[in-house]
């Protein structure tokens, strides 16, 4: 399978998985020492180095889940995501490198359905076993604004 | 000029007057969090009225030329460093026709143009050029007696405060020294005195509530342990830590601080307590609240806020400034900047940027405070008639060795009920 495939494969079951699945899966998406951060355009273009979500291994995003499971308290709602398709920058036999738009719609428990954030991952794949693990993911969110609160990951 | 009357005459004046606040501190009347006409007159008696407000830090205009385009309240201001190496700060809105000078947030500049029609300010705010103001052949153009000096925006009076920048609309502010109190200043010393802040990253936060509900939840040292499970459990603050709240004289300062103390968390505190704290959680990479000493004391946490809408936080080794602006009777904006210092070793950028998880909108021990305050707008609204009670540690507005106490709420409402000139006598209490 090629690099746009293998990474389009990956993406579709990610955010199945964040919208529909199991949020306890999400980490299984990322290499164990992969680099995760949610920040936004301006931060990234000024290069900014903190995150919303700042994680440099997998333990912190399980950490995530179970924050967001047992400790953290926040009102029921979902994500949908909607993706664009990946544009492969750089790739070779062992990863590859891409870019994809993102729109991702939030439904609260109680009714509302906005847009909650667009954006773009800025991503490193490595394939292992015929799968597309992310290496490293960076979502720059357009606006500099977050609505309320992020709990549940991009 | 008319530029300068600044919400004098809004029109709900009357009714605010004729709105009276209880006599004691411990009743909070809903309508405060609901009524357009509150909000409107804040603007004029808070945040035009005789306060300090944080407009940004000094190392964010680090040479001339650099500019940062804030608020006070609702009013758009600008911040520059000029080629002088002073700072400056004026009204951001031209003296023409009204539009905004500048709009990007952070930036570099020359000079401002206003892109309606031209007109140019330097950095100080001075108004230096009117697009064709001789007209075109001698035909059109400005008035010969039109002078461009009376026609600049308005200056504000600026303060800085270890590197904070605090500006007022007001020229009968108090001098900040005076308006802080020498136990907020030390505590503003404590963090940043001697110390060259980097920026790390900036982000803003759309709480769906009135700016006060924020402002309660910062200055709520009671909620911290229960609403926040995060730091329970990982000894970041409890309520049997050592610690306390300074709340300054006048009582809209205060400062919220603990200190580990490890003997104290085998007390029987918390399972004497069926509060949801009491959960077991584990980390699987716990060097997320692995730090180290911030300032060369045991001080883990210190959270202070400056009435009415700034707040300094040290939460182990995140360090923030928070600046709180109202955009409409239930919704604010909550921007957040992550600090780091210019001595920091990498090891120590590192567990900021790990600690940076524990605050700002995704914040471990923060989020629920972005929830809260919509909890509460939405739980009160029928309720405009009634009243929060805030009675936890007495009555008064003081310091306290117990952070189980809501005085630097009461605090807060000293000063503002007193800034709002709110007729104080009638509440729950001559009712009840």
């Amino acid at each position: 399978m090629d690099a746009h495939n293998l990474i389009s494969r990956a993406q579709g079951r990610y955010v199945h998985t964040i919208d529909d699945g199991l949020i306890e899966d999400w980490p299984e998406f990322f290499a164990d020492d992969a680099f995760y951060k949610v920040t936004t355009a301006d931060n990234h273009r000024r290069g900014l180095p903190a995150g919303i979500i700042w994680a440099h291994n997998k333990a912190m995003l399980k950490d995530r889940v179970s924050a967001l499971k047992e400790a953290n308290i926040y009102e029921p709602h979902t994500y949908r995501h909607m993706l664009g398709q990946p544009s492969v920058l750089e790739e070779s036999e062992a990863g590859a490198t891409s870019e994809t738009s993102f729109l991702v719609i939030r439904i609260m428990g109680n009714g509302p359905t906005d847009v909650f954030a667009s954006g773009r991952y800025l991503d490193e794949y490595v394939f292992d076993d015929g799968r597309a693990l992310i290496k490293k993911r960076i979502v720059v969110c357009d606006s500099s604004r977050i609505d309320t609160l992020l709990v549940l990951p991009l | 000029m008319s530029a300068r009357s600044t919400g004098v005459g809004v029109p709900a004046r009357a009714g605010v007057q004729e709105r009276s606040w209880p006599e004691s501190l411990t009743e909070v009347p809903y309508w405060v969090f609901q009524a357009e006409d509150v909000y409107r007159a804040e603007q004029e008696r808070i945040f035009h009225g005789p306060t300090w407000n944080y407009l940004c830090l000094e190392a964010e205009l680090a040479e001339p030329g650099d500019f940062c385009a804030t608020f006070i309240g609702e009013q758009p201001v600008l911040v520059t460093r000029d080629h002088d190496g002073q700072i400056y700060a004026f009204e951001n809105r031209c003296a023409h026709r009204g539009s905004l000078i500048a709009m990007e947030h952070y930036g570099h500049t020359r000079d401002f143009t206003c892109v309606y029609h031209a007109w140019t300010y330097n950095l100080q705010g001075d108004l230096t050029g009117v697009a064709f103001e001789e007209g075109i052949n001698g035909k059109g153009g400005m008035p010969p007696e039109f002078c461009k000096a009376a026609h600049s925006p308005r200056r504000l009076r600026l303060a800085s405060v270890h590197g904070l920048v605090f500006g007022s609309l007001d020229n009968d502010v108090p001098h900040i020294e005076e308006y802080l109190g020498q136990e907020i200043l030390d505590r503003i010393e404590r963090v940043l005195g001697g110390r060259k802040p980097v920026v790390l990253g900036r982000f803003t936060q759309s709480l769906p509530n009135n700016w006060k509900l924020y402002m309660e939840n910062v200055k709520d040292s009671y909620h911290a342990s229960i609403l926040h499970l995060f730091f329970t459990t990982f000894g970041l603050n409890k309520l049997s830590q050592k610690g306390g709240i300074i709340v300054s004289e006048d009582g809209g300062h205060h400062v919220s601080w603990s200190a580990i103390d490890r003997e104290a968390e085998a007390g029987e505190h918390y399972k004497d307590q069926k509060i949801r704290s009491e959960s077991e959680y584990q980390l699987q990479d716990p060097s997320l609240v692995d730090g180290f000493s911030e300032v060369g004391d045991d001080i883990t946490l210190q959270i202070l806020s400056v009435s009415p809408g700034f707040v300094l936080q040290q939460i182990q080794n995140s360090v923030a400034v928070r600046q709180v602006l109202p955009t409409g009777v239930d919704s604010t904006d909550l921007h957040w900047t992550y600090l780091g210092f210019e001595d920091d070793t990498e090891e120590q950028q590192l567990i900021r940027l790990k600690q940076s998880n524990l605050v700002g909108p995704a914040g471990y021990v923060s989020m629920e405070d972005g929830a809260i305050g919509g909890f509460v707008q939405r739980g009160i609204a029928g309720a405009g008639q009634e009243f929060a009670t805030v009675q936890m540690g007495g009555d008064q507005a003081v310091s306290s060795e117990s952070r189980v106490t809501e005085a630097s709420i009461r605090g807060f409402w000293k000063v503002y009920r007193e800034a709002m000139g709110f007729a104080v006598g009638a509440g729950r209490g001559v009712h009840a």
